[in-house]
């Protein structure tokens, strides 16, 4: 899927730069190349210039500085509706004052379609998200789910071969979203159509997207497929912002090319696999997933260091256990374990040795 | 809304009264002296007086004859041609720039939008009759004073805030995005103005636009002083029967052009409520 460089790549940002006020810049020097038929996700917290990316590729921005290059040709100076990319906005954007019908009919007129040909291409899209019997009604008259399905047909109806979503699922409620989520990948695989997808929600980004762009203060922090992204974070920022994530501060002791040994703040020694540090006496922040935390002995390799550790709390969450303990002097430290027949069923109070593999934990940027 | 809740104390229950009371007072203060030339201009007689007829409901106390007068006069009967030709046209006018304007000044990247806003508001709030100077000073520099177009100017200049204020109150809520969702699907920015935001903005440009015919239609200083005699219209040739003739032709026209009234802005309010229900913006 990984686009290869910037020629081959249907959509690309050539070190783009953004700016609002002249001084500060929003978007900070972007590159970025993405296939043909990808799904991508620009994921991040509100104001780390994901949204204003979207933006400047859909022309309602434009690039401070750098260019935005569209199937190899730059399109800086091509007006919005001359880009042919199809877009479903937050709000849904659907017109009021037309119905279903008429709102998905719009962009096929707008391009002069014949009415037999145009009936036929919004029957076919209403049908695809299963709103075939809608036709007819107003958008106010349509529950949210409903309005999103909607626009994601009107998005579709003209087939575009490029599809942004600026957080199309954000004002619906989770189980709706979870649903939707799916529903739009299978739209968009089976359309083999290009999609750039916006959201802050992580779980959103894992599930969707063959990659991820994880964005902050203007910058891509990481591009990666999820399982990588969630797997091998390459800094603190990612590892915090994508799922759930343990962090234990130190010094780096020991440091070859495989294993570096950190010593944390509480004294501690923790072997770790070393990603943004290079040398001795450097500071660190170790990041380890609470689900590859183990505590009971016999799974661990018998060299492994290991850290005391008082459960503080035990919280019962049907699939999985979560369990709040004190490590290293912070009261944070969450570990998960799958609901087994066997599983042990830690107590407040409760003082456990708990330990990892090497591999499963990060030595990254203090 | 059911009225007083049992808690109430005096006091609550003296205001809950003297609140009607007040209320109805100031009702009857706007509406009375409107009222009152309805029942007068049947009036028999040429008074714009009650007559012990008139009080004592006797049929022959009553005719149609100032209605008839009103028809039949070649002074009356022009002065309806010259409203009728210079208000749709003023207000056609004052329609098409107060819109323009408001959707310009709606806009953040607009330079001066309050100063320009205050400057287009201007004739709304400066006296009429310092407009109306002006405007006769001006208009006979650049050779407009006294004609049809001067006059149909001016009516427009005074038109225009109305709309302006109707139409940027509707812009307020006026989502961006759906602009921005018609032009992501080809709409070029022509097509995307009257086919999105032109029919979402129609209620604030048909009230502006109501606003604006009616203040053409029952202006007096500014004809007065722009206008000649080929431009005199209904109110100047009211103004002109009260001064010179004193006949209750005036009472006719009045109570026609309240009946005018009421019913434009009856039928404006169904069509905009008419709308706004079909597109969903109000319940039921």
């Amino acid at each position: 899927m990984g686009a290869n460089g910037t020629n081959e790549a249907f959509v690309a940002f050539d070190r783009v730069q953004k700016s609002y006020d002249g001084e500060t810049l929003v978007v900070k020097d972007l590159n970025l190349a993405i296939a043909k038929g990808e799904f991508l996700t620009m994921l991040g917290p509100s104001g780390s210039g994901k949204t204003t990316c979207l933006m400047m590729l859909a022309g309602f921005e434009t690039a401070t500085n750098g260019e935005i290059l569209l199937d190899g040709k730059p399109i800086n100076s091509v007006p919005p509706h001359k880009r042919g990319i199809g877009m479903v906005f937050q709000n849904y954007a659907l017109f009021p004052h037309m119905t279903v019908a008429e709102n998905l009919s719009f962009p096929l007129e707008v391009r002069k379609i014949g009415k037999s040909d145009r009936e036929a291409k919004v029957k076919r899209a209403l049908e695809m998200v299963q709103m075939g019997d809608f036709g007819g009604r107003r958008p106010a008259q349509l529950s949210g789910g409903q309005q999103q399905r909607v626009a994601l047909a009107r998005a579709l109806v003209f087939e575009p071969e490029l599809v942004l979503m600026d957080e199309p699922l954000g004002a619906l409620d989770k189980q709706l979203r979870e649903h939707m989520q799916f529903e739009i990948k299978h739209i968009a695989d089976s359309l083999g159509i290009t999609v750039v997808y916006v959201t802050h929600d992580q779980t959103e980004a894992l599930t969707m997207s063959d990659r991820v762009a994880v964005f902050e203060d203007g910058r891509i922090q990481q591009l990666a497929p999820p399982d990588q992204l969630y797997e091998a974070p390459e800094n603190s920022f990612v590892a915090q912002f994508i799922g759930e994530n343990n962090s234990l501060e130190g010094v780096v002791e020991q440091i070859n090319n495989k294993v570096a040994v950190v010593r944390l703040d509480s004294g501690d020694l923790i072997d770790t696999i070393p990603v943004n540090v290079s040398q001795v006496g450097e500071r660190t922040r170790v990041s380890i997933r609470p689900e590859r935390v183990e505590f009971i002995k016999d799974r661990l390799s018998p060299d492994a260091h290991t850290l005391k550790a008082e459960v503080l709390e035990f919280v019962y969450m049907g699939d999985i256990f979560r369990t709040r303990l004190r490590v290293a002097g912070k009261d944070d430290f969450i570990i998960k374990s799958r609901n087994a027949p066997d599983q042990v069923r830690l107590k407040p109070g409760q003082t456990i040795e708990i330990g990892w593999m090497p591999e499963d934990c990060r030595a990254l940027d203090a | 809304m059911s009225g007083l809740p049992p808690y109430a104390s005096t006091g609550q229950r003296i205001w809950y009264y003297a609140f009607r009371v007040i209320c109805g007072l100031i009702f009857f203060f706007l509406i009375a002296p409107i009222l009152t030339i309805i029942p007068l201009s049947f009036n028999a007689e040429d008074f714009f007086t009650f007559t012990p007829g008139m009080l004592a409901f006797e049929a022959d106390a009553y005719s149609l004859k100032h209605y008839q007068d009103f028809l039949t006069s070649p002074d009356w009967q022009a002065a309806l041609r010259n409203s009728l030709s210079i208000a749709p046209v003023a207000t056609l006018l004052s329609v098409s720039f107060g819109t323009l304007a408001a959707i310009g000044l709606s806009q953040d990247h607009v330079p001066f939008r309050r100063a320009i806003m205050a400057i287009l508001i201007s004739p709304m709030i400066v006296p009429l009759i310092i407009s109306a100077a002006g405007m006769y000073f001006f208009y006979s520099r650049i050779g407009l004073q006294g004609t049809y177009v001067g006059v149909v100017l001016a009516h427009a200049a005074l038109g225009i805030p109305f709309v302006i204020i109707t139409v940027t109150a509707t812009l307020v809520g006026f989502d961006r995005s759906l602009t921005r969702a018609s032009a992501s699907m080809g709409a070029n920015p022509v097509t995307t103005f009257f086919k999105v935001q032109m029919p979402l903005i129609l209620p604030g440009v048909i009230s502006g636009g109501l606003f604006a015919f009616i203040t053409s239609f029952d202006e007096v200083v500014v004809v007065l002083f722009v206008g000649s005699a080929a431009q005199k219209t209904l109110p100047w040739q009211m103004f002109i029967g009260l001064r010179e003739q004193i006949s209750p032709t005036i009472l006719a026209v009045a109570t026609i052009l309240v009946a005018i009234s009421v019913v434009l802005l009856t039928v404006v309010e169904l069509l905009r409520r008419r709308s706004e229900r079909l597109r969903g913006m109000s319940p039921g």
